[in-house]
């Protein structure tokens, strides 16, 4: 009996240790498994093309900005950028100018119908809108809205905005009915009370949400490459021509698609757990 | 009181009513174009010529089993990878925060961005030819992409995409395993439990929720796959999503296009349906 209280006690550095290296060892393998292809693109995207193109050269060690000039200048890169910023700025102004008063109902009210509306929310989420390029663009077509940036992002309005609702819906019902109805008392009206009170209270959460949209709009590329012939937005740009270009000029295509996007999770670590988990379900 | 109740009963209907507008004009009316595009013939008679069209097309079922292969791979490979990460993150060892980091990296990417930077790594002049040349594994570059070598390409975007998605998993499962009160785990081992016991009997019942909605979402997923597959395999590995690309922007066969998009729908909608049945049922019983 001693012995095997001695053994336990003796036991549990060792365990402890060996915990200690596994969690390290795991640790290091995400590290490496996330990380490399990020510095891989980054070391390409630089990499003079005569380092590139010989082959018992792994790591270059000649390097040029030239192709990101070329990408940005020559090739319309800076021209789809833009269109792309246009499409992700007008997206998130349509979901939110048609969606918050939604939300607002979803958090605020009790009515029949409620939970079906909410539930038509979350299934219109399951449903593939990337489909709907097609007849849009024969609608579009007819309207004039073809190879416009407002055809996109009205595309893409119809992506984010069930997404918009549920997750603004949650933030509002976060910022407590009372200063609202404490503000109404005091003779403000319903909407001033919810302009003047609980937007700014809900406005970090809001961001967030806005952040989802632009994530969602700035990566979309189905629709935009359909909808789109000459206004492209840069990742329907690259779809259509990485491919046909020579290697160098992908991998900073890839650098410059890729690297905001990691900046920008950067920015928004704090809010990744709590929100988006809610409300990527 | 400061409203009447007129407009109790109607302001949330009202405040709705944008919403109900866009989604009319935006999903129902391309909606019935969409049964008008694949329904309707030519002469403006009711046919099922592009259904049957599809059906007789050994593309589209070469499409359909590429999408399906690529699912039953990809899918499972991510929840599990994500669900492993997720269950490492949450002990909260010295320095998680770090990693909840670094693996939420990849989370915003785009597919084609994936692609390019999986390009990067296993074209011919790639980082990972390149590494195998110069430690002398190989003694020519293997190629990944390419005419007649489908195979390969499959597992380099099954790879590129367990990649790029396995953070979004691990996103909702993390979520799911911290909102587990710790006083469960406490009282499994008052009673003595091990390290497994209280994994299968506590923690996996209680993240099965995160579980089954992460399935679902990737599942859906799974069916649009599409900017990945394009770029690194283009038609050798033929998809839905990709079909219908190629069909409406190369082709110029709307009709075709809405077929293959319709299909998409069908199955997506299929899925979610015995998906909200399943989920239903075991909720009224409890």
């Amino acid at each position: 009996m001693e012995n095997l209280i001695a053994l336990k006690t003796n036991r549990i550095p060792w365990a402890l240790k060996i915990r200690g290296v596994l969690t390290i060892l795991v640790a290091i393998f995400i590290g490496v498994w996330f990380l490399t292809p990020l510095v891989l693109i980054t070391i390409s995207a630089f990499a003079s093309p005569r380092d590139y193109y010989q082959i018992e050269k792994v790591i270059p060690t000649h390097f040029t900005v030239e192709h990101f000039h070329a990408l940005f200048f020559e090739l319309e890169g800076w021209q789809a950028m833009l269109n792309s910023l246009k499409v992700v700025g007008l997206t998130i102004l349509f979901s939110f100018t048609v969606g918050l008063p939604a939300s607002y109902a979803l958090s605020r009210y009790k009515f029949r119908g409620k939970s079906f509306l909410k539930l038509s929310m979350l299934a219109s989420r399951m449903f593939p809108v990337m489909i709907l390029a097609i007849p849009l663009l024969i609608i579009y077509m007819k309207i004039g809205l073809s190879d416009t940036i407002y055809g996109v992002a009205l595309a893409h309005t119809i992506m984010v905005l069930p997404l918009i609702i549920l997750v603004s819906a949650s933030i509002l019902a976060s910022v407590s009915v009372d200063y609202e109805e404490a503000a109404m008392i005091f003779g403000l009206s319903r909407i001033h009370a919810f302009l003047k009170i609980t937007l700014p209270l809900a406005l970090p959460g809001l961001v967030a949400s806005a952040i989802l949209a632009f994530i969602i709009s700035w990566n979309e590329v189905f629709i935009a490459t359909i909808l789109n012939l000459t206004n492209r937005t840069l990742p329907a740009h690259i779809f259509r021509s990485a491919m046909d270009s020579p290697d160098y000029f992908k991998f900073t295509a890839g650098f410059i698609m890729s690297i905001p996007a990691v900046i920008f999770i950067f920015f928004v670590r704090k809010h990744l757990v709590t929100m988006w988990g809610i409300s990527l379900k | 009181m400061l409203s009447g109740r007129k407009e109790r009963i109607w302001t949330p209907y009202l405040l709705f009513l944008p919403t109900l507008i866009f989604l009319a004009v935006f999903v129902g009316y391309p909606l019935l174009k969409t049964f008008g595009l694949i329904f309707i013939s030519e002469s403006g008679k009711p046919s099922f010529r592009n259904f049957i069209t599809l059906m007789q097309d050994s593309t589209f079922w070469k499409a359909l089993k590429y999408t399906l292969l690529f699912l039953f791979t990809i899918v499972p490979l991510q929840v599990l990878l994500a669900f492993l990460f997720a269950l490492f993150v949450n002990r909260r060892f010295k320095g998680y925060m770090m990693i909840l980091y670094i693996i939420a990296l990849p989370l915003a990417l785009s597919d084609v961005s994936a692609a390019l930077l999986s390009y990067n790594i296993f074209t011919s002049h790639g980082f990972l030819n390149k590494f195998l040349l110069k430690l002398g594994v190989v003694e020519i570059p293997i190629l990944f992409f390419g005419l007649g070598l489908s195979s390969r390409a499959f597992w380099v975007i099954v790879l590129t995409e367990v990649w790029r998605a396995t953070p979004l998993v691990f996103v909702i499962l993390l979520a799911g395993l911290q909102v587990i009160s710790k006083d469960y785990l406490e009282a499994g081992d008052v009673f003595g439990f091990s390290g497994w016991q209280k994994f299968f009997h506590l923690t996996l019942p209680m993240v099965m929720p995160s579980l089954q909605s992460a399935l679902l979402i990737r599942t859906l997923f799974a069916f649009k796959i599409f900017g990945v597959v394009w770029l690194l395999a283009g038609r050798d590995l033929p998809v839905l999503a990709g079909e219908a690309y190629y069909n409406q922007a190369e082709l110029f066969n709307p009709p075709i296009a809405a077929t293959y998009g319709f299909v998409i729908v069908i199955i997506c909608t299929l899925i979610s349906w015995a998906y909200i049945t399943i989920f239903k049922s075991r909720y009224l019983e409890e």
